[in-house]
């Protein structure tokens, strides 16, 4: 029940060529590509890069119904936003009649922009998980922060932190679902009441889920110093990262497709 | 309160690239009064079954009743106080204050007045072999073998028609198991409710059950008595399990011993063949 909905952070196995490229690379472009969605202005601009991130859904072989499975979570604040944009936006207003009066075309357009460029980095971000195991991107991840290091940021750490957070996300939300199924089981009811009465009906559900995560800690903390854990100084890895044709495939066919639809942009 | 049902199939994520059936058109009747042993490997089926039976899991198609009410609809609190469901290692459940109000969770959700909540847990306490002097601790300092009892107890507090247990001894001691075992089978016989028993030993379930359910790949391979299921050895080792050890024991006697019936699945009831066959030779010595 609650775990069919959560998408995000999902690995699905795979054998694209986006699977394949280096987690560094898919990083730098899901960063390079949240800032160009923001540059995005004209309708056909935007129609391009939808039907890029379309594009490379297919590619990467997950099903395109899937990923947009992950918008349902996040439905309510992309509707909050639009609709917030529709009423304040200053403008020329759509109708004389009264509650039309408040909506200006300027508004609409600013909604619809945004709620665009929302479900576009949600699917892209999506797109990185799917495609990348949480090794992986935790590796990726380190191997960017590594020249921070010099300035005091514990790159490793970090990344220990995210891969464990990461690694516990489903084990966490399966613990949940099976709790609340035992404690629906002897009569808790967690869909009636008003609010505080709801937030009440989690208390059977939240205390023994931090027993339990609080145990699972103590358990993963003894079986690292088992396998004397020390931190990231002197470690080397087994699996080392590389820039690979894949790699450059996916950055150019990138590159090539923002930058021209960035210039078109100018004229 | 029979449990009645009818082509039930049931799929996990539908819709996603982890689709995956857990069961596959089950058919399955199990009247008043019964002990049914669930018995399967690993993944075969059996936790996703019984979560169907308090309506914690709905069909993907077919149906399941119980009672005659379709576990589809809209009543389930009023369900899951006749069909008391004990997950594996009940005792994660366990979040309150004290044992008390820990047991009496459900009856507070029922807003049953406060003696009889009282007098309703002096009686499960008894029934499952715990001392009324726990009652104000808080569930976090017992042992393991008493918080699995204070959850157990929290269930049969609800006095459930229905009582299915999953697994409610594992990574017990034999005492606890023993004890615990001993307890569900005197609540069984006292008040006549069906309980139905999923374990993966098969000593358990032969010593415990009137009624063997054999689930293999989310179907149901086997169902009879428990002679009928365990006499066929081959059958069980071909889907991963085994018939008990004693069983062995005595298909292996009978090789010597041609006139014993080998059909002996528990130690008493092999005993007892053993002592029948040997009191018309043995010798006074």
């Amino acid at each position: 029940m609650l775990m069919n909905n959560i998408t995000i952070g999902q690995y699905i196995p795979g054998d694209s060529v986006i699977h394949r490229a280096d987690p560094r690379t898919k990083i730098i472009l899901s960063l390079v590509f949240m800032v160009v969605i923001f540059l995005l202005n004209s309708f056909w601009t935007f129609l391009a890069v939808t039907a890029f991130i379309i594009l490379s859904v297919e590619i990467s072989g997950v099903p395109l119904k899937y990923t947009l499975r992950g918008l349902k979570p996040l439905l309510l604040i992309i509707v909050f936003t639009a609709v917030v944009n529709v009423f304040t936006t200053i403008g020329t207003p759509v109708s004389d009649v009264v509650p039309l009066k408040y909506v200006t075309w300027e508004g609409l357009i600013l909604a619809a922009k945004l709620a665009t460029r929302l479900a576009l980095i949600i699917i892209s971000g999506s797109l990185l998980t799917f495609t990348t195991t949480p090794i992986l991107l935790t590796d990726g991840i380190e191997k960017l922060l590594n020249p921070f290091k010099r300035i005091g940021i514990p790159a490793h750490e970090l990344a220990m932190m995210m891969s464990i957070a990461l690694r516990f996300i489903p084990t966490l939300l399966e613990e949940t679902d099976k709790i609340m199924k035992a404690q629906a089981a002897r009569g808790a009811d967690f869909d009636t009441g008003n609010l505080v009465q709801r937030a009440k009906s989690f208390v059977p559900v939240l205390v023994p889920l931090f027993v339990s995560a609080f145990r699972r800690a103590d358990e993963l903390a003894t079986a690292m110093e088992a396998r004397c854990y020390r931190g990231g100084t002197g470690r080397t890895r087994m699996r080392q990262l590389r820039f690979t044709a894949a790699d450059l495939a996916v950055s150019l066919t990138t590159f090539l497709i923002f930058s021209t639809v960035l210039i078109l942009q100018l004229f | 309160m029979p449990i009645i049902i009818e082509n039930l199939s049931y799929i996990y994520m539908q819709g996603t690239p982890f689709e995956k059936t857990a069961l596959k058109d089950i058919n399955l009747t199990i009247n008043d009064g019964e002990f049914a042993g669930i018995i399967g490997h690993t993944g075969s089926g059996k936790s996703t079954l019984i979560q169907h039976f308090n309506g914690l899991l709905k069909p993907t198609s077919g149906r399941v009743l119980i009672n005659g009410a379709d576990t589809a609809g809209k009543n389930l609190k009023e369900l899951r106080r006749h069909v008391g469901v004990v997950f594996q290692y009940p005792e994660h459940q366990l979040f309150d204050e004290t044992v008390y109000k820990d047991i009496a969770f459900g009856l507070y959700k029922q807003k049953i007045p406060e003696e009889q909540i009282r007098s309703e847990i002096m009686r499960v306490i008894e029934a499952v072999g715990l001392d009324a002097g726990i009652l104000e601790k808080s569930p976090f300092e017992l042992s393991g073998g008493q918080k699995r009892r204070v959850a157990i107890a929290g269930v049969l507090v609800m006095k459930p028609e229905i009582l299915i247990l999953d697994e409610p001894t594992a990574g017990l001691d034999p005492k606890g198991r023993d004890e615990i075992f001993g307890n569900i089978l005197k609540i069984h016989e006292t008040l006549g409710i069906t309980v139905i028993l999923v374990s993966h030993s098969m000593e358990d379930i032969a010593r415990l059950v009137n009624r063997v359910i054999v689930m293999n790949k989310g179907q149901i391979e086997l169902d009879g008595t428990v002679a009928e299921v365990f006499a066929d050895t081959q059958r069980l080792e071909a889907i991963g399990l085994s018939a008990p050890q004693v069983a062995y024991l005595m298909q292996g006697l009978k090789d010597f011993l041609p006139e014993i019936d080998d059909r002996a699945f528990t130690v008493a009831a092999a005993r007892d063949e053993l002592l029948r066959h040997l009191k018309g030779k043995v010798r006074k010595c």
